[in-house]
């Protein structure tokens, strides 16, 4: 078994190795470095557009007082200047702090989605695929009806009926977006586990008498890991781009600064037209940072798991 | 095509139809016990459009709308009104029924939706098929990345940024800089009573930002699929043999390439449709664009309950239709699949 995986190994890496000359040879030297950067290299730039997020909230929450957060903490409406490096908005909240402390909210919903998402993906993907049949058919239509239906669609109408009285919490946010963000890990799972399951090492393994448990922990989890990593992202990303989007329409937690909210609260309170931009551009390019990251982890996942990709992509 | 792949795909259809429906009479249900009724009506009273005999204007309503009965009943009370296009009546802009409200920004959303996917999908899949083959001009191949950027950045974040530079005036602009308008599908207190010239530049100008927002992100995600298979298909025999055949160029790019690459974009469309319908959505509240978007959202503000439900539920109809007719239309395109399907 060893010896075939480093055979597969090897020819990969060739064929790796041929596409990256065909792209070299095709490319300009300036567009050559961007190709590397984006393809080659996009699994290093998410990773340290990560680490510069994590350290916005570790070292700026140390050195910014949260307390500016708060309203009537500034001036109302005050452009960025020295004092408040980001302006204030219209209640006197700063914006650097509220951008300090807003994010990681947005991330830990992003969080939870990725961990139900992927939890129940893996549940669902590998007892469809591992069991094939009648069960597989199932899921799989009732992930491709999901996939189908737009979830914000159906987020609004949970949220819009449960907002008012006590608000929502940010945990709770997270838990609803999570609910609709396992389609796409259930259906690349399935795909995986389904051809994984005719391969040699799966027969050997069965052949040499291991049980069903032991092939999926010890046979098919580790061969999937770079697929689950990239379906927790994904997840991920799926799950903030619902969140955000719910906040922006006013159905986020109304007491937690998440990115989303403070957009909300522009909007409401007219920033676009009063042309306050210093509210709505941070939290906007705080929430592009955060996509373009979980972007680029994505794919250079994928690709890690796919050499193939690599030739198409 | 078989009649076993179209009966499967109207099964399906109907199946996503129902159970979206049906999670959306359910869930808000079951996670909260809100009388929308009852809290217009508070509503109502609070400003004073509602003086005496509350209780019995609710329990008028309740009566009306089956809200009195339970749980089962009501549920098919409502199954059988979808299925009878009644969306019951808005609380807020009663007695204007829910259907009149959709027809009216129906046409918006569909305009702002087609023209962006058109102009995204026309786009994006040419630059991609051009970037696999041979001679690809090296402009485009600086630009693609840039559209790799932008493609996973939801739609509504990318009008903040239109905004900003297109729409609000800053000391960097030189004077000719364009300012486009970013408020509603036309000048605010204009009156047209026809389509002429003056109407349709008006409304162009009012959808340019909008629909560039969905545009712009779209872009680099057909163009990135396209690349793929374009390269796979460049690969191929037939294309060889057209070669030595001494077929022109430009015929071999389009018969033999796209024509060939283009088809599983059609299926990446259908699977997408959800997700860029919930983008302009937001782009349309982001923008007042008259569409169901905005509707919507002055829904949810003020809780007006059968506009939140109808505009949701249809939206999903509409997303099930496209999926569907991409599905039926894409054996007639493709004879590969025809023989398989």
């Amino acid at each position: 078994m060893q010896d075939q995986s480093a055979e597969t190994g090897q020819s990969s890496a060739a064929v790796r190795a041929s596409s990256e000359a065909d792209e070299a040879r095709s490319y300009s030297a300036w567009s050559q470095i961007w190709y590397y950067f984006l393809h080659e290299r996009m699994l290093t730039a998410g990773v340290l557009m990560l680490v510069a997020l994590l350290a916005l909230w570790l070292i700026g929450g140390q050195l910014v007082d949260p307390k500016g957060a708060e309203p009537i903490s500034g001036p109302q409406a005050a452009p960025p200047q020295a004092k408040y490096w980001l302006g204030t908005d219209f209640n006197g909240r700063q914006i650097l702090p509220l951008m300090i402390h807003g994010a990681p909210l947005t991330l830990r919903i992003g969080l939870y989605a990725g961990i139900v998402g992927l939890g129940v993906g893996i549940i669902l993907g590998f007892i469809a695929g591992y069991m094939r049949g009648t069960v597989d058919a199932i899921v799989r239509i009732i992930s491709d009806v999901f996939i189908t239906i737009p979830s914000l669609a159906v987020l609004v109408v949970v949220a819009s009926t449960i907002k008012e009285g006590a608000g929502l919490s940010v945990n709770a946010m997270g838990l609803i977006v999570a609910s609709l963000a396992w389609m796409w890990p259930t259906r690349v799972i399935r795909a995986q586990v389904l051809s994984m399951r005719e391969s040699n090492y799966v027969e050997v393994a069965r052949l040499n008498g291991m049980g069903d448990l032991e092939i999926i922990f010890r046979e098919l989890m580790p061969n999937l890991l770079p697929f689950l990593a990239a379906s927790f992202v994904g997840a991920m990303a799926s799950g903030i781009l619902a969140a955000v989007g719910l906040e922006a329409l006013g159905l986020g937690p109304q007491h937690e600064p998440t990115l989303g909210m403070t957009i909300y609260w522009s909007i409401y309170y007219g920033a676009l037209l009063s042309n306050w931009w210093w509210w709505y551009v941070p939290p906007t390019i705080l929430v592009a940072w955060i996509f373009v990251t979980l972007y680029l982890i994505a794919s250079g996942l994928d690709k890690w798991a796919n050499p193939r990709l690599r030739q198409s992509l | 095509m078989s009649i076993t792949y179209i009966g499967a795909r109207v099964g399906m259809f109907i199946l996503v139809v129902w159970l979206a429906t049906t999670v959306i009479f359910f869930l808000p249900r079951i996670a909260s016990d809100r009388n929308p009724v009852r809290e217009r009506m508070i509503m109502m009273a609070a400003t004073g459009n509602l003086s005496t005999g509350m209780e019995k204007v609710v329990a008028a309503y309740e009566r009306d709308y089956g809200l009195d009965q339970p749980l089962y009943l009501q549920y098919i009370r409502y199954l059988s009104s979808v299925l009878r296009g009644d969306l019951n009546v808005s609380l807020i802009r009663h007695p204007t029924t829910v259907m009149d409200l959709i027809q009216e920004r129906m046409p918006w959303t569909l305009g702002l939706v087609g023209f962006s996917i058109l102009v995204a999908f026309a786009l994006g899949s040419l630059s991609g098929a051009t970037l696999a083959w041979p001679g690809a001009p090296t402009w485009l191949k600086g630009v693609l990345p840039i559209f790799l950027t932008l493609s996973p950045i939801p739609y509504f974040m990318l009008a903040f940024f239109l905004i900003f530079i297109f729409a609000v005036r800053h000391e960097w602009q030189p004077e000719w800089w364009p300012m486009l308008p970013i408020a509603g599908a036309s000048k605010v207190g204009t009156i047209y009573d026809g389509w002429d010239l003056a109407r349709v530049w008006d409304v162009v100008r009012h959808s340019i930002l909008p629909a560039s927002s969905i545009i712009l992100s779209q872009v680099g995600f057909w163009a990135l699929g396209m690349r793929g298979m374009m390269i796979t298909t460049a690969g191929e025999d037939y294309v060889t043999l057209a070669q030595m055949r001494g077929l022109r160029p430009d015929r071999i790019f389009g018969q033999y390439g796209m024509r060939n690459a283009l088809l599983p974009q059609l299926t990446s469309l259908a699977l997408a449709m959800s997700l860029i319908v919930s983008g302009v959505i937001l782009v349309e509240y982001i923008f007042r664009y008259p569409g169901m978007g905005s509707l919507l959202f002055d829904a949810i503000a003020g809780f007006d309950y059968f506009v939140i439900y109808g505009v949701v539920l249809v939206l999903i109809i509409f997303v099930a239709t496209a999926t569907l007719v991409l599905d039926l239309v894409y054996p007639l395109i493709d004879p590969r699949v025809r023989r398989a399907a």
